[in-house]
């Protein structure tokens, strides 16, 4: 049974913590001046894009290398799709490479779902459309405990686009399986159709929120939703939703901020707030590393498994 | 050569009796009784004689999409679901909306295991935007008249289409039936599940369930404004149900089906990401499932019809969001509507055989009840024996059954088409 990090549904508090604990290895791994392992030699590590993101790739191409894994990068357009070549043909393409893992991120939910189920390698969803993205929120985890030392009691207002958010999607799950609640701050229209089973609450006012987080988490606003007519301009929702001098004044101070990148200045923050000594923004990038090094280890295993499965193999 | 159907128990709109058939070589039913004795025997003791099914609903892919089913192997599904009749959809390409092509339909559906009744396009094309030659179709004997695959969004256009359909009743010697696919696409555009919880939670995007009931209460005003008869597709949504029941009331022309995997599935099933589960409309909510239930229980919904939709493998294996919509339904159809709608056995038979009949203005020769004259279409039913569904196994060129490895109860185990035996103990001659 191969093993795969398709979402932190379905992962327990156990799970996550485990993850967690082994990100502080990798971190410290990643301070050293020569920030490399041999812990997945000879292992090769494709990432498998058909959405660009380069923050996200360059995240898990450059936790490959560090722990000197083989790395391929696939950036597959929809233009192979749309020549008629089907999603499984592209991975059966890919797979003929010999990877041990795939990491995916895809436009639309569940794709790497699919993918795991059509291949031998791990598969790691590195974000799938509207529904998860796991490496994302266990580095969002890694960094508010490495600050507040654990997310237990802590109250998280997660605020902006819910409804399109695979950040939010994972974070929600993450954030109260590690015992944090979580407050939903969005425009009626940016909330997911259903919240049935969500372990949230939801409020319309920021003001009103911001006194009572420990970390406020700011998700990006894509101009499209002006034109798809959820909202009525950028204005209103900054004027709204947006976090400037003002409103960071109401976070209690030793509160957090926190956001994906890449932040759009003025619309989910305002220069000011992006600059605010709360914001650990720049941390959530490097943990964004650490932690999926320690993915990587975990589902391709250790040097040592390698080695004996090289002997074995020798052997027969 | 007559061929007695030997031992089973009659079932037809006039009641049930214990009978062998006796089908002559002209094709019709030449004696119901016992000890009858002919060329010779089919065994059907332990089963059930019924009038052959009609499916008012199914997509044979042909002419155009060969690869995912053709009429002779969609017919050979529906044989082997215990079929005669199967309303074919117009979404071929190119689709049937002129003669030549309704006549190609017919043409190729010579020699198949089911009678294969073309239905034609409502607008040129498809498109909705011009009216097809309905008169010209009609004089053909086209009795139906649907865009599936879309619902017609011009409610100016519908109405016209409507109106016009009115007045070419007398040609065609009965009601010209308009089926429509209900779904105002404006309002489910971008969404590929019904919208609810599930979609909530599996980051899918999805339709509310609103984008169909939206076009079921427009339609049916336009009946009222019209006159015309309204024949409601794949009906999905709790909303929806109640909305023909109240039309029925009020004694408007509304007819409606529903299918089996929207009685029997929910949305849930997306959870998979499988396209298999992707259909339109969507798997819907458990209320609207029961609704639906309950909406073929009180007579509401008329008839049973699958929405046979092939895709191959290769179509099926995209994301969710780009793969074909549809799933297969001939072969199934029986034993989940024997299972999961709770009825006794003659509704059941109802539901798929004379009353979708009557819909599809077959009743001459199908879905008539099996006494000595009438046409021979007919089906053997076990309704104990279970199997194991495996889409390979089907007669379908495609194999994209949402019920995969699933154990249902009740089969066919045979079909006569105008007196052929088109399956014998479960296995096509065709």
């Amino acid at each position: 049974m191969t093993a795969h990090l398709l979402g932190i549904d379905g992962m327990d508090r156990a799970e996550i913590e485990e993850l967690l604990d082994l990100t502080d290895t990798f971190a410290e791994i990643g301070r050293r001046p020569i920030a490399r392992v041999p812990a997945l030699r000879g292992r090769t590590v494709a990432t498998l894009f058909f959405e660009d993101s380069t923050r996200t790739r360059v995240s898990f191409d450059t936790a490959a290398k560090r722990l000197s894994a083989d790395t391929l990068n696939f950036a597959a357009g929809s233009s192979s799709l749309s020549k008629g070549e089907s999603l499984r043909d592209t991975v059966d393409v890919i797979a003929s490479y010999g990877v041990d893992a795939l990491v995916v991120r895809h436009p639309m939910a569940g794709t790497p779902h699919r993918i795991a189920d059509w291949t031998d390698a791990s598969v790691v969803n590195a974000g799938d459309g509207s529904h998860e993205h796991p490496t994302q929120a266990l580095l969002d985890a890694y960094t508010i405990r490495q600050h507040r030392g654990s997310l237990d009691g802590m109250h998280i207002g997660i605020v902006g686009d819910i409804r399109h958010s695979r950040v939010a999607r994972s974070n929600v799950l993450a954030f109260s399986a590690l015992g944090a609640q979580v407050t939903l701050v969005a425009p009626t229209t940016l909330l997911p159709p259903s919240l049935v089973g969500w372990p949230v609450r939801v409020s319309q006012d920021l003001d009103e929120v911001l006194p009572t987080l420990d970390a406020c988490y700011l998700l990006r606003m894509q101009s499209e939703r002006i034109t798809e007519g959820l909202i009525p301009s950028l204005r209103e929702y900054v004027a709204d939703y947006g976090l400037n001098a003002t409103r960071a004044a109401r976070l209690p101070t030793e509160a957090l901020i926190c956001h994906p990148g890449p932040t759009n200045r003025g619309v989910e923050l305002s220069a000011e707030v992006a600059a605010d000594p709360r914001s650990v923004i720049l941390d959530q990038v490097v943990n964004g590393v650490s932690v999926r090094m320690a993915v990587l280890f975990l589902l391709l295993g250790s040097g040592r498994e390698l080695l004996e499965r090289s002997e074995s193999e020798a052997g027969a | 050569m007559t061929i007695v159907l030997r031992g089973g128990r009659v079932i037809d709109r006039s009641g049930e009796r214990v009978a062998d058939v006796e089908v002559g070589d002209d094709g019709l039913i030449a004696a119901v009784g016992t000890g009858l004795s002919g060329d010779t025997d089919l065994d059907a003791s332990g089963c059930v004689v019924s009038p052959g099914f009609v499916d008012l609903h199914v997509h044979l892919r042909q002419p155009g999409q060969e690869d995912a089913e053709t009429i002779e192997t969609g017919a050979r599904g529906g044989a082997l679901g215990g079929y005669t009749a199967l309303v074919a959809m117009p979404n071929t390409e190119p689709t049937t909306d002129c003669p030549a092509v309704i006549e190609l339909v017919r043409t190729l559906g010579h020699g198949a295991s089911c009678e294969i009744i073309p239905t034609g396009a409502m607008t040129v094309g498809r498109r909705g935007e011009d009216m097809a030659p309905l008169g010209e179709l009609v004089d053909m004997g086209v009795g139906i008249f649907t865009d599936d695959g879309t619902g017609l969004q011009d409610p100016r256009l519908m109405r016209r289409v409507m109106e016009y359909s009115t007045g070419l009743s007398h040609r065609l010697g009965r009601p010209v039936v308009l089926a429509q696919h209900c779904e105002v696409t404006a309002l489910s555009a971008g969404g590929y599940m019904h919208e609810g919880e599930w979609s909530s939670r599996l980051g899918i995007p999805g339709q509310p369930g609103e984008s169909e009931d939206l076009m079921v209460m427009r339609d049916i005003a336009l009946v009222r404004l019209t006159g015309a008869h309204l024949h409601l597709q794949h009906l999905s949504t709790a909303a929806g149900v109640a909305m023909v029941r109240d039309a029925k009331a009020a004694g408007l022309p509304v007819t409606a089906e529903a299918t089996p995997h929207h009685f029997t599935l929910t949305d849930a099933a997306c959870a998979t990401y499988d396209p298999v589960f992707k259909v339109h409309p969507p798997l819907r909510s458990d209320a609207d499932v029961v609704a639906v239930r309950l909406g073929l229980a009180d007579g509401t919904i008329d008839a049973i019809a699958t929405d046979h939709a092939p895709h191959t493998d290769h179509a099926k294996e995209l994301s969710f969001d780009l793969a074909p919509p549809g799933m297969l339904g001939l072969e199934t159809a029986f034993p989940l509507a024997l299972d999961g709608l709770g009825l006794d056995l003659p509704d059941v038979l109802a539901l798929l055989s004379w009353r979708p009949a009557a819909i599809a203005g077959l009743s001459d020769r199908h879905g008539t009840d099996i006494e000595p004259g009438n046409p021979a279409n007919l089906c053997v039913v076990d309704p104990d024996a279970t199997w194991v569904v495996s889409g390979r196994a089907m007669a379908s060129r495609s194999s994209n059954s949402p019920f995969e490895g699933r154990t249902l109860r009740g089969r066919v185990r045979h079909t006569m088409l105008a007196g052929q035996p088109v399956v014998v103990d479960g296995e096509a001659r065709r």
